[in-house]
């Protein structure tokens, strides 16, 4: 049974994360994390003419590497899947232009990493591609433009804002065996429970993490401990802890394993405000320091939810709540892999 | 699931998750700080009133226009948003913090060309500033003409 409860997708044959590649700005490379990445960049414009082609370079670096260090070439890939922030998805459109692989672009906003992964494994599961690789950026001056104000512009936030990770994570995907089997899905819905706080959005995307989070333990009967870490992706200092009340409420006890990656990617004292945020919060955490722990035997089975506020400024303006999302992918070690 | 993560009462429940505004160290900031870019003004308008022999109604529009450049530069130099991160509404006040919203949008805009980028971006944020300016001082010049012509 390849579906299993209601939102839950166990891969049949077995799919393994190959490599990954991660590209990342020079905030992520100060951080407590900075030696995990494959490529750092020491200013924020990454030598190019502007931010969006900044964050172009960053998605091509992480593919680039991903492929580089799973001994292929583009023309061997199957499938592209890829996401990122900006309007249109300019950023994965643009770099899926060069590498002329076939390409799904997907938008989940935050969510995106795992939602290209499991899209992608399912795809590889089920005979529909041999390769796939899965990558998405975010960078955080396209981001404030987008979203936000001027990058230089001298509004205050509060501390319950986040700042958007700069960088981009890339992985392959195929039934080529090794040390990272991609094991299960789960498969968000959009949940609103009414916040308008465009500066809260941790807040806002607990719930939506909460849910799939309790979908994925119904349906597969597991609970926390069958996990070494469970960890989300961008709900930050104010969203993690509303998402481990939230499951306590419902006897799920995550104090012990979870984390998230937007308080990891960077150190409290980095002027982050709440934490990190981003497609590539997620993705650079994930396919960076994540992996290697797996691969290290630090973990054995992680559950990794990466989170998405769905909002538009235009609907914010417009007085809407904002829609949120999250999609799991369960990641184990296999001995016995290349 | 109790009533607090109810989704009627979640937006009441997250108050308790969220870190507080620091009111009074805020004001107090802004106070300082935007009382510091004030000092400084008045330090301007008396180097044009003494050294350039200027009258003190003289010496504002040089005083504003030198405000105006120090805060586009720092702007341009990326620490006029750390200055408004940390002051608040004392940045963001004065004249430099409107010489701020504009050189900020300018300087982000500039990558899509001078005419639909800079020129077209460039009052963004500060459009409402002038639009609201301009509506206002109407209706107050209204309000004195009316005022004038009964009782005066």
């Amino acid at each position: 049974m390849r579906k299993v409860g209601k939102q839950t997708w166990m891969y049949e044959n077995p799919v393994y994360l190959n490599s990954s590649g991660t590209a990342v700005g020079p905030k992520e490379a100060e951080g407590p994390l900075g030696d995990t990445f494959d490529i750092s960049h020491d200013e924020l414009h990454c030598d190019e003419d502007n931010w969006e082609l900044a964050e172009r370079k960053l998605m091509e670096e992480a593919i680039h590497t991903c492929l580089e260090k799973g001994g292929l070439s583009k023309d061997q890939i199957d499938l592209f899947l890829a996401g990122d922030l900006l309007n249109q998805n300019v950023t994965s459109n643009y770099v899926a232009r060069s590498l002329s692989i076939p390409f799904l672009c997907m938008f989940g906003a935050c969510s995106t990493s795992m939602e290209t992964l499991a899209v992608g494994s399912a795809l590889v599961d089920g005979g529909f591609a041999e390769n796939v690789v899965a990558a998405v950026s975010s960078h955080n001056a396209t981001a404030e433009r987008q979203f936000r104000y001027p990058t230089e512009y001298g509004g205050q936030k509060p501390k319950t804002a986040t700042s958007t990770v700069t960088g981009a994570g890339a992985a392959l995907v195929s039934r080529k065996k090794s040390n990272i089997r991609i094991e299960s899905a789960s498969i968000g819905k959009v949940m609103d429970y009414g916040t308008k706080d465009p500066f809260d959005m941790g807040s806002a995307m607990a719930p939506a993490a909460y849910d799939t989070i309790k979908t994925h333990f119904e349906d597969t009967g597991r609970d926390p401990d069958h996990y070494d870490l469970i960890v989300t992706g961008d709900l930050s200092g104010v969203g993690s802890p509303i998402l481990k009340d939230m499951l306590k409420e419902d006897n799920y006890d995550i104090n012990a394993n979870h984390n998230d990656c937007g308080l990891m990617v960077y150190n409290s004292d980095q002027e982050v405000f709440a934490g990190g945020s981003g497609c590539a919060c997620s993705a650079v955490v994930t396919y960076g320091h994540l992996i290697q722990s797996l691969e290290s035997g630090r973990y054995n089975k992680i559950f990794v939810v990466a989170t998405g506020a769905l909002m538009s400024p235009t609907m914010v303006q417009q007085k809407e709540t904002i829609p949120t999302i999250a999609h799991g992918v369960v990641l184990m070690r296999e001995e016995g892999g290349v | 699931m109790s009533d607090q993560f109810n989704q009627k009462q979640y937006n009441n429940t997250l108050k308790n998750y969220q870190p507080k505004p620091n009111l009074i160290v805020n004001c107090l900031k802004a106070f300082v700080v935007g009382g510091l870019i004030c000092l400084f003004g008045q330090m301007l308008t008396d180097i044009y009133m003494n050294v350039f022999d200027m009258t003190e109604k003289e010496a504002g529009n040089p005083t504003v226009t030198t405000l105006i450049l120090l805060s586009a530069l720092l702007t341009g130099f990326g620490v006029y948003d750390k200055l408004g991160q940390f002051a608040g509404a004392g940045s963001a006040v004065p004249v430099t913090g409107f010489a701020n919203s504009i050189t900020s949008a300018a300087l982000e805009h500039r990558s899509e060309g001078i005419v639909l980028g800079v020129a077209t971006n460039m009052f963004k944020l500060a459009g409402s500033v002038i639009v609201f300016g301009v509506v206002a001082a109407y209706v107050v010049g209204i309000i004195r003409y009316v005022f004038q012509s009964i009782f005066m």
